[in-house]
């Protein structure tokens, strides 16, 4: 076989080869290898210290701190991204009609999106200042008294997932406008010809026509949404001393939030990958239902 | 309802959005210009103070912010020039290139765009351990210098701009697959190339989570992790953390200020179209 036969036929696997090593040996080996750490004794500095079966999972069933951390992720997860993509869909809207300078503000919804999540928790996090927050003012002005955004449980929910929208809904308003220009506008002339309104064309052509981007969209932010970690961990102060457990009453603790608890900081590497095994199985949950529901939704128009 | 003309009420929503937009990061230097004092006061601060050298001196006091900005450039410069080029190569050959098993290779790139890899943490430390990367920055640059996503991308923009007759015709003035690639493929994807260089480098240096796993926050952080422990002690310094937080936005803001244009553009040609 000449030189340039052998480079036609295997040149193509050598130049990808280097993602699927990557992939393999730093996403998919960790995933697998979780799996069984989980069902070891397995001490992050000691090391493995025997096979122990379900005991973990049986643990993990009882014990009260991980149902509290499945809870506030399922809820700091509703909470972010349902508005978040409904408010991206009402922008997207509104930046698909004839702007002048759309460039200018397309550059400006996206702007939070390359803002470090850690700046932006620190920043939101003096927002959220009990006695001298920039909120609790505010709501001051229209007679609210001031609220203890870490303590209360749906307090501090509403303040992490604002941090989440605040990051995220321009950017997903921008996948939306881009495949909303791609719509025909035929479809919207013929529609205007029979007379339908503004709001019934939007949802009986715009949001059908641009489905799989809303799919797209949902499993996206749903992988994402569950795994919440830096918004809860800087909101509590105690994190950089080592010792954030997302709130004093873990009022505001992720499932990842946990996992690092256990894993990192109580070097307790067997529960903590069953506490991760467990969240894997939630994502695939999650994102197949969602994934349903929206095509139902999205498929009636 | 597209293509209407847009009204006055609209434009003023928008630059309600806008400012929403850019209020957390202006309210950031304002706060990094002043004393700690005045956060005690009633009204709070809309204005710049006098105290921006200050606090930021004090960065560099608490923390090495020097070294960290450092280290955060070599880890995104790397991962974004590394995911340039393997992305660019992997992505010629899925979209120009004929070899067996290329459409379900291809499948297997975008399922592997599902695994969350953050869920692997606990092992891929220990892995890192055992290789004797702790603290070290190649333990936070290896594991991403090529993505589902570079792949996925450049992918995209052959079959967009690369012909197939060019390939062909070089290939038949006896050019070897890496000199096609080199003088026909790169050349017309070269705008694309840079957003995704601008993107993954973003994305690197906005990394909290696994750097924060696998350095040593008081021996050579990024500047996220070095952040992160700016926000320590029994009463919060939020001049001081805000401080650090505007300085390590900088980079990143110049970027986006320089090539909004390119950024927004490329986000909207890779979204998923309708």
């Amino acid at each position: 076989m000449g030189l340039s036969r052998w480079d036609a036929k295997y040149t193509p696997y050598l130049i990808i080869t280097p993602f699927f090593v990557v992939f393999a040996i730093f996403g998919l080996y960790p995933l697998l290898y979780t799996a069984w750490v989980s069902l070891h004794d397995w001490q992050l500095i000691d090391g493995d210290q025997g096979f122990v079966g379900l005991e973990n999972y049986s643990r993990l069933f009882g014990d009260p701190n991980f149902w509290n951390a499945l809870f506030n992720t399922l809820s700091l997860f509703v909470l972010s991204t349902v508005p978040q993509l409904l408010a991206a869909l009402g922008l997207a809207a509104l930046l698909d009609r004839g702007l002048r300078g759309s460039a200018f503000w397309r550059a400006g919804v996206l702007l939070p999106n390359v803002i470090s999540v850690a700046a932006v928790a620190l920043v939101f996090a003096q927002f959220y200042g009990r006695d001298f927050g920039i909120v609790n003012y505010l709501l001051g002005l229209v007679g609210i008294d001031p609220v203890d955004w870490r303590a209360e449980t749906w307090a501090s929910h509403l303040a992490v997932s604002s941090m989440v929208m605040w990051r995220w809904t321009g950017y997903n308003a921008l996948l939306y406008l881009a495949a909303m220009q791609s719509v025909p506008k035929d479809m919207y002339e013929s529609a205007t010809l029979d007379g339908a309104s503004r709001w019934r064309m939007f949802w009986s052509i715009t949001v059908p026509s641009i489905r799989p981007t809303i799919l797209f969209t949902v499993v996206t932010s749903t992988i994402g949404g569950l795994q919440l970690f830096a918004e809860p961990a800087l909101f509590d102060p105690g994190f950089a001393a080592n010792n954030s457990t997302g709130g004093s009453d873990r009022q505001f603790q992720t499932l990842v939030l946990y996992m690092y608890e256990k894993g990192f900081r109580l070097f307790d590497a067997g529960y903590a990958a069953t506490v991760a095994w467990m969240l894997f199985i939630v994502v695939l949950l999650v994102a197949v239902i969602n994934f349903s529901l929206t095509r139902r939704i999205a498929s009636k128009g | 309802m597209t293509r209407m003309k847009a009204g006055p009420l609209l434009y003023g929503f928008l630059v309600a959005v806008l400012a929403a937009s850019i209020f957390p990061l202006y309210y950031s230097f304002i706060v990094a210009s002043k004393d700690n004092s005045v956060l005690g006061e009633k009204l709070p601060p809309l204005i710049p103070g006098g105290n921006l050298v200050e606090n930021v001196t004090r960065v560099f006091d608490t923390v090495d912010f020097w070294l960290a900005m450092q280290n955060s450039f070599i880890v995104a410069s790397t991962v974004a020039i590394s995911n340039v080029v393997l992305g660019t190569l992997a992505g010629f050959a899925f979209a120009r290139l004929r070899f067996k098993g290329r459409d379900s290779l291809f499948l297997v790139v975008l399922g592997t765009a599902m695994v969350p890899t953050q869920l692997g943490v606990i092992p891929l430390y220990m892995l890192m351990s055992d290789l004797d990367w702790y603290g070290t920055l190649q333990a936070v640059i290896v594991p991403v210098l090529i993505g589902s996503f570079a792949v996925f991308w450049m992918r995209q923009a052959c079959e967009e701009t690369v012909p197939y007759e060019l390939i062909e015709a070089a290939r038949v003035d006896g050019c070897s697959v890496l000199r096609t690639f080199w003088h026909v493929g790169f050349p017309a994807v070269r705008p694309q190339a840079a957003v995704l260089g601008m993107f993954t480098f973003m994305t690197a240096w906005n990394d909290f989570f696994w750097p924060l796993i696998v350095l040593d926050p008081n021996d050579s952080p990024t500047v996220q992790v070095a952040l992160s422990s700016l926000a320590s002690g029994y009463y919060t310094d939020y001049s001081l953390m805000l401080a650090g937080a505007s300085l390590a936005v900088l980079p990143v803001i110049a970027i986006f200020v320089l090539l909004s244009r390119q950024i927004v553009g490329g986000i909207m040609q890779g979204a998923v179209k309708g």
